[in-house]
Protein backbone atom coordinates (compact mmCIF):
# COMPACT_ATOMS: atom_id res chain seq x y z
CA UNK A 1 0.00 0.00 0.00
CA UNK A 2 1.02 3.58 -0.38
CA UNK A 3 3.05 5.38 2.26
CA UNK A 4 -0.10 7.79 2.88
CA UNK A 5 -2.14 5.38 3.23
CA UNK A 6 0.08 3.24 5.82
CA UNK A 7 0.98 7.37 7.80
CA UNK A 8 -2.97 7.60 8.03
CA UNK A 9 -3.09 3.84 9.62
CA UNK A 10 -0.33 4.46 11.72
CA UNK A 11 -2.17 7.66 12.86
CA UNK A 12 -5.05 6.04 13.60
CA UNK A 13 -3.49 2.89 15.41
CA UNK A 14 -1.39 6.09 17.48
CA UNK A 15 -4.54 7.83 18.07
CA UNK A 16 -6.79 5.17 19.62
CA UNK A 17 -3.55 3.99 21.75
CA UNK A 18 -3.17 7.52 23.14
CA UNK A 19 -7.50 8.12 23.20
CA UNK A 20 -7.53 4.94 25.53
CA UNK A 21 -5.27 5.49 28.48
CA UNK A 22 -6.65 9.61 28.20
CA UNK A 23 -10.04 7.94 28.74
CA UNK A 24 -9.13 6.33 31.62
CA UNK A 25 -6.49 8.64 32.98
CA UNK A 26 -7.98 7.95 36.44
CA UNK A 27 -6.43 4.23 36.38
CA UNK A 28 -3.33 5.18 33.73
CA UNK A 29 -1.65 8.63 34.87
CA UNK A 30 -2.74 9.23 38.43
CA UNK A 31 -1.59 6.12 40.29
CA UNK A 32 2.32 6.57 38.96
CA UNK A 33 2.07 10.06 39.99
CA UNK A 34 0.94 9.13 43.59
CA UNK A 35 3.54 5.94 43.70
CA UNK A 36 6.04 8.34 43.09
CA UNK A 37 5.25 10.90 45.17
CA UNK A 38 5.35 7.86 47.93
CA UNK A 39 8.93 7.22 47.07
CA UNK A 40 9.84 10.56 47.14
CA UNK A 41 8.64 11.35 50.62
CA UNK A 42 9.53 8.10 51.80
CA UNK A 43 12.98 7.76 50.35
CA UNK A 44 13.70 11.36 49.44
CA UNK A 45 12.98 13.45 52.63
CA UNK A 46 12.55 10.61 55.32
CA UNK A 47 15.29 8.35 55.05
CA UNK A 48 17.25 9.80 52.21
CA UNK A 49 18.04 12.90 54.81
CA UNK A 50 19.96 10.11 56.56
CA UNK A 51 21.89 8.14 54.05
CA UNK A 52 23.77 11.21 52.70
CA UNK A 53 25.16 11.14 49.53
CA UNK A 54 25.76 8.84 46.73
CA UNK A 55 28.24 9.01 43.74
CA UNK A 56 28.64 12.99 44.60
CA UNK A 57 24.91 13.79 45.13
CA UNK A 58 22.66 13.87 47.83
CA UNK A 59 20.49 11.34 47.86
CA UNK A 60 17.11 12.60 46.40
CA UNK A 61 19.00 13.96 43.29
CA UNK A 62 20.61 10.97 42.69
CA UNK A 63 17.49 8.56 42.50
CA UNK A 64 15.35 11.28 40.77
CA UNK A 65 16.58 10.24 37.46
CA UNK A 66 15.98 6.33 38.36
CA UNK A 67 12.45 6.95 39.67
CA UNK A 68 11.38 8.45 36.56
CA UNK A 69 13.00 5.88 34.61
CA UNK A 70 11.44 3.68 36.51
CA UNK A 71 7.62 4.98 35.85
CA UNK A 72 8.52 5.54 32.05
CA UNK A 73 9.70 1.41 31.93
CA UNK A 74 6.62 0.71 33.72
CA UNK A 75 4.10 2.33 31.96
CA UNK A 76 5.18 1.86 28.27
CA UNK A 77 5.51 -1.72 29.24
CA UNK A 78 1.88 -2.35 31.11
CA UNK A 79 0.11 0.20 28.44
CA UNK A 80 1.01 -1.99 25.26
CA UNK A 81 0.78 -5.55 27.31
CA UNK A 82 -3.36 -4.15 28.60
CA UNK A 83 -4.36 -2.82 25.39
CA UNK A 84 -2.92 -5.12 22.76
CA UNK A 85 -3.87 -8.54 25.37
CA UNK A 86 -7.17 -6.37 25.43
CA UNK A 87 -7.81 -6.23 21.70
CA UNK A 88 -7.09 -9.91 21.69
CA UNK A 89 -9.94 -10.68 24.09
CA UNK A 90 -12.63 -8.28 22.64
CA UNK A 91 -11.38 -9.53 18.92
CA UNK A 92 -11.16 -5.97 18.01
CA UNK A 93 -7.72 -6.62 16.95
CA UNK A 94 -9.49 -7.92 13.72
CA UNK A 95 -10.21 -4.71 12.85
CA UNK A 96 -6.84 -4.07 11.96
CA UNK A 97 -5.72 -8.09 10.93
CA UNK A 98 -8.54 -7.58 8.08
CA UNK A 99 -7.30 -3.77 6.95
CA UNK A 100 -4.43 -3.32 4.03
CA UNK A 101 -2.39 -2.27 7.41
CA UNK A 102 1.52 -4.18 7.28
CA UNK A 103 1.97 -5.61 10.47
CA UNK A 104 5.07 -3.29 10.88
CA UNK A 105 2.42 -0.44 11.23
CA UNK A 106 0.44 -2.15 14.16
CA UNK A 107 3.74 -2.54 15.65
CA UNK A 108 5.37 0.81 15.61
CA UNK A 109 1.36 2.21 16.53
CA UNK A 110 1.41 0.30 20.04
CA UNK A 111 4.51 0.87 20.73
CA UNK A 112 4.14 4.62 20.02
CA UNK A 113 0.78 4.44 22.39
CA UNK A 114 3.13 2.65 24.92
CA UNK A 115 5.97 5.02 24.65
CA UNK A 116 3.45 8.36 24.36
CA UNK A 117 2.21 7.18 27.75
CA UNK A 118 5.56 5.86 29.33
CA UNK A 119 7.10 9.38 28.56
CA UNK A 120 3.80 11.37 29.65
CA UNK A 121 4.28 9.71 32.96
CA UNK A 122 7.87 10.34 32.72
CA UNK A 123 7.11 14.00 32.44
CA UNK A 124 4.34 14.28 35.05
CA UNK A 125 6.98 12.40 37.68
CA UNK A 126 9.36 15.01 36.61
CA UNK A 127 7.00 17.94 37.43
CA UNK A 128 6.11 16.26 40.48
CA UNK A 129 9.84 15.95 41.54
CA UNK A 130 10.32 19.69 41.48
CA UNK A 131 8.63 19.66 44.73
CA UNK A 132 10.70 17.89 46.52
CA UNK A 133 14.42 18.73 44.49
CA UNK A 134 16.40 21.18 42.02
CA UNK A 135 16.55 19.11 38.94
CA UNK A 136 19.90 19.84 37.10
CA UNK A 137 20.38 18.54 33.41
CA UNK A 138 23.96 17.73 32.35
CA UNK A 139 22.61 16.81 28.59
CA UNK A 140 19.59 17.12 27.57
CA UNK A 141 20.11 15.07 24.60
CA UNK A 142 21.06 12.14 26.58
CA UNK A 143 18.06 12.13 28.25
CA UNK A 144 15.36 12.31 25.42
CA UNK A 145 17.56 9.48 23.64
CA UNK A 146 17.18 7.27 26.75
CA UNK A 147 14.09 7.74 27.64
CA UNK A 148 12.32 7.00 23.64
CA UNK A 149 14.51 3.87 23.29
CA UNK A 150 14.18 3.04 26.83
CA UNK A 151 10.29 2.91 26.69
CA UNK A 152 10.56 1.50 23.25
CA UNK A 153 12.29 -1.25 24.39
CA UNK A 154 9.32 -2.22 27.18
CA UNK A 155 6.59 -1.32 24.86
CA UNK A 156 7.96 -4.08 22.51
CA UNK A 157 8.31 -6.17 25.74
CA UNK A 158 4.37 -5.42 26.49
CA UNK A 159 3.43 -6.36 23.33
CA UNK A 160 5.20 -9.74 22.91
CA UNK A 161 4.12 -10.37 26.23
CA UNK A 162 0.19 -9.59 25.44
CA UNK A 163 0.88 -11.77 22.16
CA UNK A 164 1.34 -14.95 23.96
CA UNK A 165 -0.60 -14.04 26.81
CA UNK A 166 -3.85 -16.32 27.28
CA UNK A 167 -5.70 -14.04 30.43
CA UNK A 168 -5.45 -10.90 32.02
CA UNK A 169 -3.44 -12.81 34.50
CA UNK A 170 -0.81 -13.81 31.87
CA UNK A 171 0.04 -9.93 31.56
CA UNK A 172 0.80 -9.39 34.95
CA UNK A 173 2.86 -11.85 35.94
CA UNK A 174 5.69 -10.59 33.82
CA UNK A 175 6.03 -7.12 35.49
CA UNK A 176 5.77 -8.76 38.88
CA UNK A 177 8.01 -11.33 38.38
CA UNK A 178 10.67 -9.96 36.42
CA UNK A 179 10.14 -6.30 35.63
CA UNK A 180 9.93 -4.90 39.23
CA UNK A 181 12.97 -7.11 40.89
CA UNK A 182 15.08 -5.57 37.48
CA UNK A 183 14.31 -2.28 38.16
CA UNK A 184 14.84 -2.19 41.74
CA UNK A 185 18.39 -3.99 41.66
CA UNK A 186 19.02 -1.64 38.40
CA UNK A 187 20.27 0.91 40.29
CA UNK A 188 17.22 2.96 41.19
CA UNK A 189 18.27 3.37 44.35
CA UNK A 190 21.82 2.74 44.65
CA UNK A 191 25.22 2.77 42.86
CA UNK A 192 26.25 -0.56 41.79
CA UNK A 193 29.74 0.62 42.55
CA UNK A 194 28.40 0.03 46.07
CA UNK A 195 27.81 -3.44 45.81
CA UNK A 196 30.59 -6.61 46.05
CA UNK A 197 32.41 -7.33 42.72
CA UNK A 198 30.59 -10.51 42.23
CA UNK A 199 27.55 -8.90 42.32
CA UNK A 200 28.64 -6.21 40.26
CA UNK A 201 29.42 -8.28 37.57
CA UNK A 202 25.83 -10.18 37.91
CA UNK A 203 23.87 -6.43 37.54
CA UNK A 204 25.90 -6.24 34.12
CA UNK A 205 23.23 -8.77 32.99
CA UNK A 206 20.23 -6.68 34.16
CA UNK A 207 19.23 -4.27 31.22
CA UNK A 208 17.97 -1.79 33.42
CA UNK A 209 21.05 -0.96 34.95
CA UNK A 210 22.21 0.36 31.33
CA UNK A 211 18.83 2.39 30.87
CA UNK A 212 19.34 3.95 34.28
CA UNK A 213 22.93 4.73 34.25
CA UNK A 214 22.49 6.51 30.39
CA UNK A 215 19.27 8.41 32.38
CA UNK A 216 21.26 9.39 35.34
CA UNK A 217 23.89 10.51 33.14
CA UNK A 218 21.86 13.42 31.20
CA UNK A 219 20.77 14.72 34.24
CA UNK A 220 23.94 14.23 36.67
CA UNK A 221 26.88 13.35 34.73
CA UNK A 222 27.63 10.12 36.36
CA UNK A 223 27.46 6.58 34.97
CA UNK A 224 28.45 3.19 36.24
CA UNK A 225 28.63 2.06 32.85
CA UNK A 226 30.07 3.61 29.72
CA UNK A 227 27.59 5.29 27.73
CA UNK A 228 28.29 3.49 24.69
CA UNK A 229 27.47 -0.11 25.91
CA UNK A 230 24.43 1.70 27.44
CA UNK A 231 23.18 3.08 24.33
CA UNK A 232 24.37 -0.76 22.54
CA UNK A 233 22.65 -2.52 24.62
CA UNK A 234 19.34 -0.52 24.58
CA UNK A 235 19.71 -0.83 20.62
CA UNK A 236 20.58 -4.79 20.81
CA UNK A 237 17.08 -4.82 23.05
CA UNK A 238 15.41 -2.84 20.43
CA UNK A 239 16.25 -4.94 17.24
CA UNK A 240 15.71 -8.01 18.87
CA UNK A 241 12.10 -7.17 20.40
CA UNK A 242 10.91 -6.01 17.22
CA UNK A 243 11.99 -8.30 15.51
CA UNK A 244 10.14 -10.99 17.35
CA UNK A 245 7.53 -8.77 17.69
CA UNK A 246 7.26 -8.97 13.96
CA UNK A 247 7.96 -12.58 13.63
CA UNK A 248 4.98 -13.39 16.01
CA UNK A 249 2.33 -10.95 13.96
CA UNK A 250 3.53 -12.02 10.93
CA UNK A 251 2.80 -15.84 11.75
CA UNK A 252 -0.25 -15.12 13.29
CA UNK A 253 0.64 -16.22 16.57
CA UNK A 254 -2.26 -15.71 19.34
CA UNK A 255 -3.96 -14.40 16.66
CA UNK A 256 -4.61 -16.53 13.52
CA UNK A 257 -5.82 -19.97 13.70
CA UNK B 1 -16.89 -9.61 -16.13
CA UNK B 2 -14.45 -9.51 -13.74
CA UNK B 3 -14.58 -12.07 -10.65
CA UNK B 4 -14.63 -10.45 -7.09
CA UNK B 5 -13.59 -14.14 -5.46
CA UNK B 6 -12.07 -17.06 -6.88
CA UNK B 7 -11.00 -19.71 -4.48
CA UNK B 8 -8.92 -22.74 -6.11
CA UNK B 9 -8.40 -25.95 -4.08
CA UNK B 10 -8.66 -24.22 -0.86
CA UNK B 11 -7.68 -26.28 2.41
CA UNK B 12 -7.56 -26.48 5.84
CA UNK B 13 -6.44 -28.50 8.62
CA UNK B 14 -6.60 -27.10 12.10
CA UNK B 15 -4.14 -28.01 14.81
CA UNK B 16 -5.41 -32.08 15.93
CA UNK B 17 -5.97 -33.07 12.57
CA UNK B 18 -9.71 -31.66 11.71
CA UNK B 19 -9.87 -31.10 7.82
CA UNK B 20 -12.00 -28.03 8.01
CA UNK B 21 -11.90 -27.34 4.37
CA UNK B 22 -11.66 -30.45 1.95
CA UNK B 23 -9.81 -28.29 -1.08
CA UNK B 24 -13.14 -26.33 -2.19
CA UNK B 25 -13.09 -24.32 -5.54
CA UNK B 26 -15.29 -21.51 -5.72
CA UNK B 27 -15.89 -18.35 -8.09
CA UNK B 28 -17.77 -15.32 -7.13
CA UNK B 29 -18.77 -13.05 -9.83
CA UNK B 30 -18.18 -8.95 -10.06
CA UNK B 31 -21.73 -7.56 -8.44
CA UNK B 32 -23.43 -10.62 -7.53
CA UNK B 33 -25.33 -11.58 -4.47
CA UNK B 34 -24.11 -14.70 -3.71
CA UNK B 35 -24.87 -16.84 -0.59
CA UNK B 36 -22.78 -19.28 1.39
CA UNK B 37 -24.81 -22.03 2.96
CA UNK B 38 -24.15 -25.07 4.98
CA UNK B 39 -25.03 -26.39 8.51
CA UNK B 40 -23.29 -25.48 11.55
CA UNK B 41 -19.36 -26.87 11.28
CA UNK B 42 -19.48 -27.02 7.67
CA UNK B 43 -16.42 -24.64 6.75
CA UNK B 44 -18.27 -21.58 5.80
CA UNK B 45 -16.53 -19.76 8.64
CA UNK B 46 -13.33 -21.13 7.88
CA UNK B 47 -13.94 -20.11 4.29
CA UNK B 48 -14.44 -16.05 5.23
CA UNK B 49 -11.39 -16.42 7.80
CA UNK B 50 -9.32 -17.55 5.27
CA UNK B 51 -10.50 -15.06 2.22
CA UNK B 52 -10.17 -12.28 5.51
CA UNK B 53 -6.78 -13.43 6.80
CA UNK B 54 -8.12 -14.19 9.99
CA UNK B 55 -7.37 -17.58 9.51
CA UNK B 56 -3.89 -19.14 7.91
CA UNK B 57 -4.52 -21.70 5.00
CA UNK B 58 -3.21 -24.70 4.46
CA UNK B 59 -3.50 -25.08 0.88
CA UNK B 60 -5.18 -23.61 -1.88
CA UNK B 61 -5.39 -20.13 -3.57
CA UNK B 62 -7.65 -17.25 -3.51
CA UNK B 63 -7.99 -14.39 -5.41
CA UNK B 64 -10.03 -11.30 -4.62
CA UNK B 65 -10.45 -9.13 -8.44
CA UNK B 66 -7.55 -10.91 -9.20
CA UNK B 67 -5.35 -10.49 -6.41
CA UNK B 68 -3.76 -13.16 -4.94
CA UNK B 69 -3.63 -13.09 -0.95
CA UNK B 70 -0.40 -14.87 -0.62
CA UNK B 71 1.30 -12.45 -3.27
CA UNK B 72 -0.61 -9.02 -2.85
CA UNK B 73 -2.38 -9.72 0.80
CA UNK B 74 -2.93 -5.64 1.57
CA UNK B 75 -4.61 -4.83 -1.89
CA UNK B 76 -6.67 -7.88 -1.85
CA UNK B 77 -7.67 -6.88 1.47
CA UNK B 78 -8.48 -3.49 0.73
CA UNK B 79 -11.47 -4.59 -1.69
CA UNK B 80 -13.07 -6.26 1.56
CA UNK B 81 -15.65 -5.16 3.67
CA UNK B 82 -16.34 -7.89 6.70
CA UNK B 83 -19.23 -8.37 9.18
CA UNK B 84 -18.11 -11.15 11.11
CA UNK B 85 -20.38 -13.19 13.55
CA UNK B 86 -19.26 -11.95 16.77
CA UNK B 87 -19.07 -8.66 17.85
CA UNK B 88 -15.63 -7.62 17.39
CA UNK B 89 -15.47 -3.86 18.43
CA UNK B 90 -14.43 -2.07 21.39
CA UNK B 91 -17.38 -2.49 23.67
CA UNK B 92 -15.60 0.67 25.52
CA UNK B 93 -15.60 3.11 22.50
CA UNK B 94 -18.07 5.58 21.08
CA UNK B 95 -19.60 4.43 17.68
CA UNK B 96 -18.01 7.15 16.25
CA UNK B 97 -14.64 6.01 17.32
CA UNK B 98 -14.86 2.74 16.24
CA UNK B 99 -15.88 3.91 12.52
CA UNK B 100 -13.68 6.38 12.13
CA UNK B 101 -10.55 4.24 13.94
CA UNK B 102 -11.61 1.70 11.16
CA UNK B 103 -11.37 3.68 8.36
CA UNK B 104 -8.30 5.33 9.73
CA UNK B 105 -6.97 1.52 9.06
CA UNK B 106 -7.72 1.67 5.24
CA UNK B 107 -5.89 5.27 4.67
CA UNK B 108 -8.96 7.22 4.94
CA UNK B 109 -8.31 10.59 6.39
CA UNK B 110 -10.51 11.97 9.65
CA UNK B 111 -12.33 14.51 8.21
CA UNK B 112 -13.55 12.32 5.15
CA UNK B 113 -14.27 9.33 7.63
CA UNK B 114 -16.91 11.78 9.97
CA UNK B 115 -18.53 12.42 6.46
CA UNK B 116 -18.79 8.61 6.02
CA UNK B 117 -19.53 8.03 9.34
CA UNK B 118 -22.42 9.96 9.32
CA UNK B 119 -23.77 9.03 6.17
CA UNK B 120 -24.21 5.33 6.89
CA UNK B 121 -24.75 5.83 10.76
CA UNK B 122 -27.75 7.76 9.54
CA UNK B 123 -28.59 5.04 7.06
CA UNK B 124 -28.69 2.67 9.60
CA UNK B 125 -30.76 4.54 12.28
CA UNK B 126 -27.64 4.76 14.50
CA UNK B 127 -27.20 8.58 14.25
CA UNK B 128 -28.57 9.09 17.69
CA UNK B 129 -26.17 6.71 19.23
CA UNK B 130 -23.40 7.93 17.82
CA UNK B 131 -21.27 8.78 20.81
CA UNK B 132 -22.64 6.14 23.01
CA UNK B 133 -20.40 3.68 24.23
CA UNK B 134 -20.91 0.43 22.12
CA UNK B 135 -21.42 -1.87 24.62
CA UNK B 136 -24.87 0.09 25.63
CA UNK B 137 -26.42 -0.52 22.08
CA UNK B 138 -29.06 -3.74 21.62
CA UNK B 139 -27.61 -6.50 19.72
CA UNK B 140 -29.48 -5.39 16.23
CA UNK B 141 -27.82 -2.05 16.79
CA UNK B 142 -24.72 -3.60 17.08
CA UNK B 143 -25.24 -5.59 14.33
CA UNK B 144 -26.21 -2.31 12.06
CA UNK B 145 -23.25 -0.97 13.72
CA UNK B 146 -20.28 -3.71 12.16
CA UNK B 147 -22.28 -3.22 8.87
CA UNK B 148 -21.14 0.26 9.07
CA UNK B 149 -18.14 -0.16 10.16
CA UNK B 150 -17.14 -2.59 6.94
CA UNK B 151 -18.50 0.11 4.77
CA UNK B 152 -16.35 3.13 5.98
CA UNK B 153 -13.38 2.14 3.52
CA UNK B 154 -16.11 1.57 0.58
CA UNK B 155 -15.04 -2.11 0.14
CA UNK B 156 -15.81 -3.09 -3.51
CA UNK B 157 -17.16 -7.12 -1.70
CA UNK B 158 -19.31 -7.14 1.55
CA UNK B 159 -19.28 -10.25 2.76
CA UNK B 160 -21.66 -10.84 5.63
CA UNK B 161 -21.08 -14.16 7.84
CA UNK B 162 -25.32 -14.46 9.96
CA UNK B 163 -25.59 -10.47 9.45
CA UNK B 164 -29.32 -11.23 11.42
CA UNK B 165 -28.48 -13.83 13.88
CA UNK B 166 -30.78 -12.50 16.46
CA UNK B 167 -32.50 -9.59 14.64
CA UNK B 168 -35.90 -9.25 14.75
CA UNK B 169 -37.70 -9.75 12.16
CA UNK B 170 -38.94 -6.08 11.42
CA UNK B 171 -35.11 -5.09 11.43
CA UNK B 172 -33.88 -8.25 9.53
CA UNK B 173 -36.52 -6.96 6.54
CA UNK B 174 -34.53 -3.29 6.60
CA UNK B 175 -31.43 -4.88 6.39
CA UNK B 176 -32.32 -6.81 3.64
CA UNK B 177 -33.46 -3.54 1.97
CA UNK B 178 -30.32 -2.09 2.49
CA UNK B 179 -28.15 -5.02 1.18
CA UNK B 180 -30.29 -5.06 -1.65
CA UNK B 181 -29.41 -1.13 -2.22
CA UNK B 182 -25.67 -1.58 -1.70
CA UNK B 183 -25.86 -4.52 -4.52
CA UNK B 184 -27.62 -2.09 -6.82
CA UNK B 185 -25.12 0.13 -6.25
CA UNK B 186 -22.64 -2.44 -7.69
CA UNK B 187 -20.90 -4.11 -4.24
CA UNK B 188 -20.71 -7.48 -4.62
CA UNK B 189 -22.25 -9.30 -1.58
CA UNK B 190 -21.15 -12.39 -0.49
CA UNK B 191 -23.51 -14.07 2.82
CA UNK B 192 -23.60 -17.16 4.93
CA UNK B 193 -27.01 -17.02 6.60
CA UNK B 194 -28.95 -19.59 8.72
CA UNK B 195 -31.80 -18.25 7.46
CA UNK B 196 -32.51 -19.98 4.20
CA UNK B 197 -35.58 -17.87 3.63
CA UNK B 198 -33.09 -14.80 3.46
CA UNK B 199 -30.88 -16.60 1.02
CA UNK B 200 -33.68 -17.43 -1.45
CA UNK B 201 -34.98 -14.16 -1.16
CA UNK B 202 -31.57 -12.22 -1.39
CA UNK B 203 -29.47 -14.28 -3.58
CA UNK B 204 -28.64 -14.40 -7.31
CA UNK B 205 -25.99 -17.34 -6.62
CA UNK B 206 -25.44 -20.10 -4.12
CA UNK B 207 -22.83 -22.42 -2.85
CA UNK B 208 -23.77 -25.09 -0.13
CA UNK B 209 -20.97 -26.45 1.27
CA UNK B 210 -21.00 -29.82 3.63
CA UNK B 211 -18.23 -31.02 5.91
CA UNK B 212 -15.98 -28.98 3.98
CA UNK B 213 -16.45 -29.47 0.28
CA UNK B 214 -18.85 -27.70 -2.15
CA UNK B 215 -22.17 -29.99 -2.77
CA UNK B 216 -23.34 -27.53 -4.89
CA UNK B 217 -22.86 -24.26 -6.66
CA UNK B 218 -25.26 -22.52 -9.41
CA UNK B 219 -27.58 -20.04 -9.62
CA UNK B 220 -30.12 -19.84 -7.11
CA UNK B 221 -33.38 -20.32 -10.05
CA UNK B 222 -31.87 -23.52 -11.60
CA UNK B 223 -31.07 -24.93 -7.98
CA UNK B 224 -34.91 -24.40 -7.14
CA UNK B 225 -36.21 -25.57 -10.32
CA UNK B 226 -34.55 -28.95 -9.17
CA UNK B 227 -37.42 -28.81 -6.57
CA UNK B 228 -39.31 -31.84 -7.62
CA UNK B 229 -42.56 -31.55 -5.59
CA UNK B 230 -43.79 -28.17 -2.72
CA UNK B 231 -46.07 -29.24 0.22
CA UNK B 232 -48.29 -26.63 1.05
CA UNK B 233 -50.91 -26.23 3.82
CA UNK B 234 -54.23 -25.03 3.64
CA UNK B 235 -56.29 -24.05 6.47
CA UNK B 236 -60.05 -24.50 5.37
CA UNK B 237 -63.04 -22.85 6.70
CA UNK B 238 -63.94 -24.97 9.41
CA UNK B 239 -68.04 -26.79 9.05
CA UNK B 240 -66.86 -27.10 5.39
CA UNK B 241 -67.57 -30.35 3.24
CA UNK B 242 -64.66 -33.11 3.37
CA UNK B 243 -61.73 -31.83 0.70
CA UNK B 244 -60.68 -35.03 -1.48
CA UNK B 245 -58.32 -33.83 -4.18
CA UNK B 246 -57.82 -36.44 -7.28
CA UNK B 247 -54.27 -36.91 -8.58
CA UNK B 248 -52.39 -35.20 -5.67
CA UNK B 249 -51.07 -36.40 -2.71
CA UNK B 250 -52.85 -35.30 0.26
CA UNK B 251 -53.12 -35.82 3.79
CA UNK B 252 -55.69 -34.25 6.12
CA UNK B 253 -54.08 -32.95 9.18
CA UNK B 254 -57.06 -32.49 11.64
CA UNK B 255 -61.00 -31.07 10.51
CA UNK B 256 -59.63 -27.88 8.97
CA UNK B 257 -55.89 -28.04 8.38
CA UNK B 258 -55.29 -30.26 4.68
CA UNK B 259 -51.14 -30.48 2.94
CA UNK B 260 -51.12 -31.34 -0.14
CA UNK B 261 -47.92 -32.28 -2.29
CA UNK B 262 -47.81 -30.36 -5.68
CA UNK B 263 -45.28 -32.09 -8.10
CA UNK B 264 -43.53 -29.88 -10.18
CA UNK B 265 -45.61 -30.22 -13.30
CA UNK B 266 -48.85 -29.72 -11.46
CA UNK B 267 -50.35 -26.37 -11.27
CA UNK B 268 -51.71 -24.77 -8.10
CA UNK B 269 -54.71 -24.01 -9.59
CA UNK B 270 -55.95 -27.18 -10.22
CA UNK B 271 -55.92 -27.53 -6.56
CA UNK B 272 -58.34 -25.02 -6.30
CA UNK B 273 -60.51 -25.82 -9.30
CA UNK B 274 -61.05 -28.97 -7.49
CA UNK B 275 -61.70 -27.72 -3.81
CA UNK B 276 -63.97 -24.80 -5.45
CA UNK B 277 -66.21 -27.55 -6.94
CA UNK B 278 -66.28 -29.48 -3.87
CA UNK B 279 -67.41 -26.62 -2.19
CA UNK B 280 -64.69 -26.38 0.04
CA UNK B 281 -63.48 -22.58 1.23
CA UNK B 282 -59.52 -21.99 1.96
CA UNK B 283 -59.22 -19.32 4.53
CA UNK B 284 -55.53 -19.53 3.87
CA UNK B 285 -52.61 -21.49 2.31
CA UNK B 286 -48.45 -21.25 3.24
CA UNK B 287 -45.49 -23.72 2.15
CA UNK B 288 -45.03 -26.47 4.85
CA UNK B 289 -41.29 -25.35 4.66
CA UNK B 290 -39.08 -22.98 2.80
CA UNK B 291 -38.57 -24.55 -0.65
CA UNK B 292 -34.63 -23.94 -0.65
CA UNK B 293 -34.94 -25.19 2.61
CA UNK B 294 -35.71 -28.78 1.31
CA UNK B 295 -33.16 -28.77 -0.56
CA UNK B 296 -30.70 -27.62 1.76
CA UNK B 297 -31.94 -30.81 3.78
CA UNK B 298 -31.50 -33.03 0.41
CA UNK B 299 -27.91 -32.04 -0.24
CA UNK B 300 -26.34 -32.14 3.46
CA UNK B 301 -27.66 -35.55 3.39
CA UNK B 302 -29.75 -34.57 6.99
CA UNK B 303 -27.15 -32.62 8.54
CA UNK B 304 -28.57 -29.73 8.59
CA UNK B 305 -30.27 -30.18 11.60
CA UNK B 306 -30.61 -27.73 14.57
CA UNK B 307 -30.72 -23.94 14.49
CA UNK B 308 -30.69 -23.67 10.33
CA UNK B 309 -33.79 -25.52 9.55
CA UNK B 310 -35.66 -24.90 13.11
CA UNK B 311 -34.51 -21.01 12.56
CA UNK B 312 -35.82 -21.04 8.89
CA UNK B 313 -38.90 -22.43 9.58
CA UNK B 314 -39.53 -19.87 12.89
CA UNK B 315 -38.70 -17.40 10.06
CA UNK B 316 -41.02 -18.46 7.43
CA UNK B 317 -44.65 -19.69 9.66
CA UNK B 318 -43.45 -16.37 11.73
CA UNK B 319 -44.18 -14.36 8.63
CA UNK B 320 -46.92 -16.45 7.21
CA UNK B 321 -44.94 -18.23 4.84
CA UNK B 322 -43.86 -16.89 1.67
Amino acid sequence: MSASVNRIALKSILYKEVHRFMRIWVQTLVPPAITISLYFVIFGELIGARIGQMGGFDYMSFIVPGLIMMSVITNSYSNVASSFFSAKWQRNVEEMLVAPVPNWVIVAGYVGGGMTRGILVGLIVTLISLLFVDIQIHNIWVIIATVCLTSAVFALGGLINAIFAGSFDDISIIPTFVLTPLTYLGGVFYSISLLPEFWQGVSQLNPIVYMINAFRYGFLGISDVSLTVAFGVIGIFIVSLFTIAMTLITKGIGLRT
Amino acid sequence: MQNALEIAGLRKVYKGGFEALKGIDLTVKQGDFFALLGPNGAGKSTTIGIITSLVNKTGGKVSVFGYDIDEKLEIAKSFIGLVPQEFNFNQFESLITILVNQAGYYGVERKLAHQRAEKYLKQLDLWDKRDNSARMLSGGMKRRLMIARALMHEPKVLILDEPTAGVDIELRRSMWEFLRKLNEQGITIILTTHYLEEAEMLCRNIAIIDNGIIVKNTDMKSLLATLDVETFILDLALGGPKASLSGFCTRQIDDHTLEVDVKKLQSINEVFTQLTEQGVSVQSMRNKSNRLEELFVHLTGGNASGSSVSDSKTSSSAQGGN
